[in-house]
C-alpha cells in the first residue's frame, strides 16, 4: 500500500465522514461538523496546487495503487487515485464546491437537531465524488458512482418525516439505477470486447481495432458504438438528461446546502466528466456521440422551456442546471471536450452560486420557496441581491466578443461555437437548440431575479410560510417570529449570517473570473500543454473563423431574454399573470408530463405485473397445480377412499410416499432407457 | 497453527462438535428434571458456548489449510458399509461455506434467546441442524453427503413446525414436499451414479466423470435428477413458493439459516456435482438455466415489490439474488462462478442480517406487516442505521459485499449471452425499488401507530448479533478480492471441469 498527499485527498473526507457519523452521539455536533469542514479543507489545501501545476504546464500525470479491489481473471480493478488534468479539475471543483457548502450549513442547518448526521453525509457524498473522479478503471468509477448516487438519496431523504423527501429520494435512487442498468453493461461490454476494464487499456485495444463488432444474439454492433452507448444511458441518469432527468428537480425536497454541492456543482457533472474521460471512445464513435450531441441539445432546450412555468425558486434553478447539463454534453457530442469539461468548471462556481443564494433568500424569509410570495426581497438582503445578480449574469454568459465578460460567457460560447463548427450529427439542431436555450436562460434567470428580488413583498407577512407549505422538518422556532410588516412593500425577511455569506463572495469571485482566467488553459493557447493527451483536442480550438453572427447571436439573445423578463416582470406584472393558465403554461408546468407519464407506464405498470406475477402466477398457477393443488386433490381422494386415515401428518406421508414410488419407477425406467 | 490440528480428525471435529453438545442437553435435561427459566438460560448458554467452539474449531482448519493447494485436503475415511466410507475434505469453495455455517450459527443463537417454549428441544434441534449443514460441505462420499443432505430437512421442518408462527404447519409441509420429491429423484441418480462407477467416493466419482465420462444420454437424465434437489433448494423459478411461505412462518434464527445456509447447498451441489461430473449436459442445458435465473431474478423482485409482510418481501428477494448464483454457475467461467461463490456467501451475511432485522422488531411487536410500522428512526436510530447498511447490501451498492457477485455473475454470463446480462441488469433496477420503498415504509416518516411510541432500539444482545455481519458485509465490499483469491483454486478446478469434458 503507498500512502501519499493525493490519497489523503481523497480518503481524509471518509474518515471525517465515519467520525462524524459513528461518533456523533459521543462528541456532540460543534466537533463532527468541525472535523468535517476540516478534513474537506484539507483536501482543498492539497488539491489546488495539483490543478495549477498542470495550469502551469509543469503538472505529472500519476497514478498512485493503493490495494487491489477485485482480482477475478482479467476483471481487475484497483483502488487508485489517478492524477491528470481532467481529474485536477475534478479535485479542485469537487474539494472547493463542497468546503464552501460546509461552511455554509453552519449557517443553514445551524437550528436543525441533526447536523452531525448532516455533515456526516455531505463529507461521505465528497469521498464517493472524489473517488469516482480518480478513478484508473471502471469499476472504481463504477462504486464513486454508485457512492454519490446513495449519498444523493440520504440527503435528499434528509428530512426524513417528510414523505415528499423520502419519495424523491426514492426515485432519485431508482431513476440513476436505471441508468447504472445500461453502465453496468457498458462495462461489462468493455471487458467482453477488450478483456479490460482499465481506461487505458480500453482505449488503446479499441483504438487498435475499430471494426471490431460485438454479437448480441443474431444482431452485430460496432463494439465502441455499443459500449459509448450503454456507458451515456449511464450519464443520462446521473445527469439527469432527457427522459431521466425526472428525479433532478423532485431533488430539490433536499436541504439547499445539498442542492448546491451535488445536484448543481458536482454529482450530476458526473456524466459529463465519464464522458470526457472516455473521450478516446467517443471520438471513435459517431454515432453514440451524435446521440450524445441529441439528448443534450434537447435537454438543454427542454429543460429551459420547463424553467419558464416554474414557481418554486429551486425548482427554476434545477431546471437551469438540467438545461446547463445538456450543453455540456453536446459540447462533448460533438468532440469539443475541453469546451465541456470548462463549461462544467464554470458552472460549478455560478451555479452553486446561485443556489446558496437562493438558500439564502429561503432562510432569510423563513423557508418560503415559492416566488409568488415573494418580491421586495433586494432592500433587506442587499448582499444576497448582489451575489445573485453575478450569479444570473454568469449563468446567461453575459460578455462581449474580443472583450470579455462573466465566467459563464467564456464557456458557453465556445460550446455554442464548436456546435456551430462541427460537422458531427446533430451539431447544427445542438447549435440552434443551444441559442434557443440561451434565449430562454436569459428570460427565466432574470425573471427569478425581479420575482424574488423587486416589486412588493406578496407573502403573508404574519403566518410564517413554512407551516403553509407543508415544511414538517424540525425547524422549530425561529426567534423570528414577529415581523411587522413594513410599510413600503418590502419582505420581512433579513440578511443572512457572515458564514453564509463568505461562501457566496467566494464563489461570486469564481464566477466573475475563472472563465477569463482559465480560458487560455481550457481552450486556448495553452490547451496543449494544460490537457496533454487525456482527452482528444480538436487541432486549432479557438481560432476558427466564425462568422460574425454566430459569435454575437448569443449576447444578442441574451439581451434579447433580459428584455422581455423586464418587460413582464417589471413593467407590466400584469402581462405575465395573463400568460398563466393557458394550455402552453399547462404544458410546461406541468414539466411535459413526464411525471404523470412515467407514473402511469413503470410505477403502476411494475405494481400490476408484480400482483400478476404474485397472485395469478405463484399463488394461483404454481401453487394452485403444483403443491396445494396435489395436496387438495390427494386430499379428496383419500378422504373419499380412505375414510381410515384421519390426521394431517398421515395424508401427507401417504402423498410423499407415492410420490417417491411414482417418481422412483419414473426415473429408473428413464435412466434404463437412457442407457440403452 | 497447522501442526496443532496435524493428525486431528478436525473436519469430524468441527462437523460432530453440535452433536455432541446436543447430547450434552439431552443428558442435563434426563438429570434435570423439570423445565425452568434458570435451566433455559442455562442451556443458551451451553448451547452459545458450543457454537463458538465449532466456530473456534472451524479456525483452526482453516489455519491447517494450504490456500495454495487446489485438491481436497484435510482429508478423513473410514470405510463403511455397502462400499461407502465415511469420508471428509473440503477444497476452499467448501471451507468457505464451513466458515459461513459455523459463523453465522452463533448468531442465530443469540438470536434465539427470546425462545420461550420447549428451549432444551429447540437447541439441541438446532445443534444437530448445524452439524449436518457442515457435514453437507465436508462429506466426500455421496452417500454421507445425501444423509447429511436430507438429514438437514428434518430439524428445519421441526424448527418451523414447533415454534413457526400461524400457518406452520402448511408451510411446514410445504416446505418438506418440495425438498424431499427433489430429493427422492436425486437418490435414484446416485444410485445409478454409484453402480456405473463403482465407486462413492466424491472425488473418485469425479475423476471417473471425467475421464470415462458417464454416457451423454444419460448425464441428461442424471443432471435433471440432481437438478431436481438442487433447483427446489436453491430455490429456482418455478419451484421457489415454498420459501416465502417457510420463511413467514419460521422463527427468526431459523430463517436466518434457511436464507444463509440450506439455500447455499442448491448453489454447492451444482458447483460440486452438476458441473464437474456431468459436463456435457450442464453445457447442453445452459440456456434452460439461464432462462429459469434471468425469470427468476425479474419475477421475485416485481413480486417482491408488492408484498405487505417483511419477510416475505425479504425471501423474494432471496429468489431474485439466487437467480445470479445460478446464472453465475452455469456461465462456465472464471468471473462467473467466482462471483457466483461470492453471490453465496454474500448473500448469507446480508439476508441473514436483514432476517434478524426483521426479527428485531418482530420480538418487539409480534407482527411483521409492513404498514403496521413506519417512523422507526424517530425511536430507534441505531436500527435504523443497521438496517439502512443491509438494506444497501441487499440492494448491490459498491462497498458492500453485494456488489461484487452480482456484477461478476453478469459478466460471467455477459461472455455467453449479452441478453441474459441485461435482464439480470433488470434486476439491479427492481432490487433498489423494493428494497428502498421497504425502508421508508418501515424505517422513515413520523411514528402514526400508537403502539409504536415506546419502541426500543437494539439492546446488547442484538448490538452482538449485527457487529459481525456489519464488518463482515463492508469487508467482503471493499476488499472482496481476498475472498476471491480464495476462492479461485475451487473455482478454475471447476471451470477446467466443466470445459475439458464439456463437449
Amino acid at each position: 500500500m503507498q500512502f501519499s498527499p493525493e490519497v489523503l485527498i481523497v480518503l481524509g473526507p471518509l474518515i471525517a465522514a465515519a467520525f462524524a457519523g459513528l461518533l456523533q452521539r459521543y462528541v456532540g455536533d460543534r466537533v463532527a461538523m468541525s472535523v468535517t469542514t476540516a478534513s474537506i479543507g484539507l483536501s482543498l489545501l492539497l488539491s489546488w496546487p495539483i490543478f495549477l501545476d498542470f495550469v502551469g504546464g509543469g503538472g505529472h500525470e500519476r497514478l498512485i495503487e493503493i490495494m487491489p479491489f477485485i482480482n477475478v481473471g482479467d476483471f481487475r480493478s484497483t483502488w487508485s487515485v489517478r492524477i491528470d488534468a481532467m481529474s485536477a479539475i475534478m479535485l479542485v471543483v469537487v474539494n472547493t464546491v463542497s468546503f464552501l457548502v460546509h461552511l455554509y450549513s453552519w449557517g443553514y442547518m445551524s437550528e436543525d437537531p441533526h447536523k452531525a448526521r448532516f455533515f456526516s453525509y455531505l463529507s461521505f457524498f465528497t469521498f464517493s465524488m472524489l473517488a469516482l473522479v480518480t478513478a484508473n478503471d471502471f469499476l472504481q468509477l463504477f462504486f464513486g458512482w454508485e457512492g454519490v448516487g446513495v449519498a444523493s438519496y440520504l440527503l435528499i431523504g434528509f428530512w426524513y418525516q417528510k414523505r415528499s423527501a423520502n419519495d424523491a429520494a426514492i426515485k432519485a435512487f431508482v431513476t440513476n439505477r436505471v441508468g447504472d442498468f445500461g453502465f453496468a453493461l457498458g462495462i461489462m461490454a468493455a471487458f467482453f470486447c477488450y478483456g479490460s476494464i482499465q481506461f487505458d487499456a480500453v482505449f488503446e485495444a479499441a483504438a487498435a481495432n475499430p471494426g471490431l463488432t460485438l454479437g448480441v444474439g443474431e444482431v452485430h454492433f460496432n463494439a465502441i458504438e455499443a459500449i459509448c452507448f450503454l456507458l451515456f444511458i449511464g450519464a443520462m441518469g446521473k445527469s439527469a438528461q432527457f427522459f431521466l432527468h425526472v428525479w433532478l428537480p423532485d431533488a430539490m425536497e433536499g436541504p439547499t446546502p445539498v442542492s448546491a454541492l451535488i445536484h448543481a456543482a458536482t454529482m450530476v457533472t458526473a456524466g459529463v466528466f465519464m464522458v470526457s474521460r472516455c473521450g478516446e471512445l467517443y471520438h471513435l464513435a459517431p454515432l453514440a456521440s451524435g446521440f450524445v450531441t441529441i439528448i443534450g441539445a434537447t435537454t438543454a432546450l427542454f429543460a429551459a422551456t420547463v424553467g419558464l412555468a416554474q414557481n418554486d425558486i429551486k425548482r427554476v434553478v434545477a431546471y437551469s442546471t438540467c438545461s446547463q447539463l445538456g450543453y455540456m454534453f453536446f459540447a462533448a457530442g460533438v468532440g469539443a471536450y475541453n469546451a465541456a469539461m470548462f463549461h462544467l468548471f464554470t458552472h460549478a462556481f455560478f451555479k452553486a452560486l446561485l443556489f446558496l443564494g437562493a438558500g439564502s433568500v429561503i432562510h432569510g424569509l423563513h423557508h418560503e420557496q415559492d416566488m409568488r410570495h415573494m418580491g421586495g426581497v433586494r432592500k433587506p438582503m442587499m448582499i444576497t441581491w448582489s451575489m445573485m445578480i453575478i450569479g444570473t449574469l454568469a449563468l446567461t454568459g453575459f460578455g462581449i466578443p474580443e472583450i470579455g465578460g462573466f465566467a459563464g460567457f467564456y464557456s458557453k460560447d465556445a460550446i455554442i461555437e464548436a456546435a456551430y463548427g462541427s460537422n458531427g450529427i446533430g451539431a447544427q439542431f445542438a447549435f440552434w437548440c443551444g441559442v434557443t436555450a440561451a434565449l430562454l436562460t436569459s428570460f427565466y434567470s432574470w425573471r427569478l431575479a425581479f420575482m424574488t428580488f423587486e416589486g412588493k413583498y406578496r407573502g403573508n407577512p404574519d403566518a410564517h410560510t413554512h407551516d403553509a407549505h407543508g415544511d414538517a422538518h424540525a425547524h422549530g422556532d425561529h426567534g423570528h417570529g414577529a415581523h411587522a410588516k413594513p410599510a413600503d412593500g418590502t419582505a420581512p425577511a433579513h440578511e443572512s449570517p457572515v458564514v453564509m455569506l463568505i461562501p457566496l463572495f467566494v464563489l461570486a469571485a469564481g464566477a466573475i473570473a475563472a472563465g477569463a482566467i482559465f480560458a487560455p488553459y481550457f481552450l486556448g493557447e495553452h490547451a496543449e500543454a494544460f490537457w496533454r493527451h487525456v482527452i482528444p483536442l480538436a487541432h486549432g480550438e479557438g481560432h476558427h473563423e466564425f462568422p460574425a453572427w454566430v459569435i454575437w447571436a448569443p449576447l444578442s439573445v441574451t439581451v434579447t431574454g433580459f428584455i422581455f423578463a423586464v418587460l413582464f416582470y417589471l413593467w407590466k406584472p400584469g402581462a405575465a399573470k395573463a400568460m398563466a393558465g393557458g394550455p402552453v403554461w399547462a404544458f410546461l408546468y406541468n414539466k411535459w408530463y413526464f411525471d404523470e407519464i412515467y407514473d402511469f407506464i413503470f410505477v403502476k405498470g411494475a405494481r400490476a405485473v408484480g400482483d400478476l406475477f404474485w397472485k395469478v402466477g405463484d399463488k394461483r398457477l404454481i401453487d394452485g397445480l403444483g403443491p396445494d393443488g396435489f395436496a387438495a386433490t390427494t386430499n379428496f381422494f383419500s378422504r373419499n377412499l380412505r375414510r381410515l386415515q384421519t390426521g394431517f401428518v398421515y395424508h401427507y406421508s401417504f402423498i410423499m410416499l407415492i410420490a417417491a414410488v411414482a417418481f422412483g419407477a419414473y426415473a429408473i425406467l428413464a435412466a434404463i432407457g437412457g442407457h440403452r | 497453527m497447522s501442526e496443532i490440528v496435524a493428525g486431528w480428525p478436525i473436519l469430524s471435529i468441527v462437523t460432530f462438535l453440535p452433536v455432541a453438545g446436543a447430547i450434552l442437553i439431552l443428558l442435563s435435561r434426563m438429570s434435570a428434571r423439570g423445565e425452568n427459566v434458570g435451566y433455559d438460560n442455562g442451556v443458551k448458554l451451553l448451547t452459545l458456548l458450543v457454537t463458538i467452539a465449532t466456530f473456534v474449531a472451524s479456525v483452526f482448519a482453516f489455519a491447517a489449510f494450504d490456500f495454495n493447494n487446489p485438491n481436497y485436503q484435510l482429508q478423513e475415511s473410514i470405510p463403511w458399509a455397502f462400499g461407502a466410507s465415511y469420508a471428509m475434505g473440503v477444497d476452499t469453495l467448501a471451507i468457505s461455506l464451513v466458515m459461513l455455517t459455523t459463523f453465522l450459527t452463533p448468531i442465530c443463537i443469540l438470536a434465539s434467546w427470546v425462545i420461550e417454549k420447549q428451549v432444551s428441544s429447540y437447541m439441541v434441534l438446532f445443534l444437530i441442524l448445524e452439524s449436518l449443514m457442515i457435514g453437507v460441505f465436508c462429506a466426500q462420499d455421496i452417500i454421507l453427503f445425501y444423509i447429511f443432505f436430507e438429514g438437514g430437512l428434518i430439524p428445519m421442518f421441526i424448527l418451523i413446525g414447533v415454534w413457526g408462527g400461524d400457518r406452520r404447519v402448511y408451510a411446514a409441509f410445504k416446505f418438506f414436499l418440495y425438498t424431499l420429491l427433489g430429493s427422492l429423484l436425486m437418490l435414484v441418480a446416485i444410485i445409478y451414479m454409484i453402480a456405473t462407477a463403482g465407486t462413492s467416493n466424491i472425488p473418485a466419482l469425479t475423476e471417473y466423470a471425467q475421464s470415462t465420462g458417464f454416457d451423454q444420454n444419460v448425464q441428461i437424465w442424471l443432471w435433471l435428477a440432481f437438478f431436481a434437489s438442487f433447483a427446489v433448494k436453491m430455490p429456482m423459478w418455478p419451484v421457489h413458493t415454498w420459501l416465502p411461505d417457510a420463511h413467514v412462518e419460521a422463527p427468526t434464527a431459523a430463517s436466518v439459516v434457511l436464507a444463509a445456509i440450506l439455500l447455499k447447498m442448491g448453489g454447492y451441489g451444482f458447483l460440486r456435482f452438476s458441473l464437474p461430473m456431468f459436463p456435457h449436459a450442464s453445457h447442453y442445458f445452459q440456456f434452460f438455466v439461464f432462462a429459469l435465473s434471468v425469470i427468476a431474478i425479474v419475477w421475485a423482485s416485481l413480486v417482491a415489490f408488492r408484498q405487505v409482510d417483511m419477510k416475505k418481501l425479504i425471501a423474494y428477494s432471496s429468489v431474485a439474488h439466487m437467480g445470479f448464483v445460478t446464472m453465475g454457475i452455469f456461465s462456465g467461467n472464471e468471473q462467473g462462478i467466482q462471483g457466483a461463490i461470492f453471490q453465496m456467501l454474500s448473500h448469507g451475511i446480508i439476508s441473514g442480517a436483514l432476517f434478524l432485522c426483521v426479527g428485531v422488531v418482530y420480538d418487539r411487536m409480534h407482527t411483521r406487516e409492513i404498514a403496521f410500522y413506519g417512523g422507526l428512526v424517530n425511536r430507534m436510530p441505531v436500527y435504523a442505521a443497521v438496517f439502512m447498511l443491509f438494506t444497501m447490501g441487499n440492494v448491490g451498492l459498491p462497498g458492500t459485499s453485494g456488489f461484487p457477485g452480482e456484477i461478476l455473475t453478469m459478466v460471467g454470463a455477459f461472455q455467453i449471452s449479452g441478453w441474459i446480462a441485461a435482464c439480470a441488469a433488470l434486476g439491479v433496477i427492481f432490487s433498489a425499488a423494493y428494497a428502498l420503498t421497504l425502508y421508508r415504509k418501515v424505517a422513515l416518516g413520523n411514528i402514526e401507530n400508537p403502539k409504536l411510541d415506546k419502541i426500543a432500539d437494539l439492546d446488547a444482545r442484538e448490538w452482538v448479533q449485527f457487529v459481525p455481519l456489519i464488518i463482515a458485509t463492508l469487508v467482503m465490499g471493499l476488499a472482496p478480492t481476498y475472498v476471491l483469491d480464495f476462492t479461485a483454486s475451487s473455482a478454475q478446478t471447476i471451470i477446467a471441469q466443466f470445459a475439458g469434458a464439456g463437449q
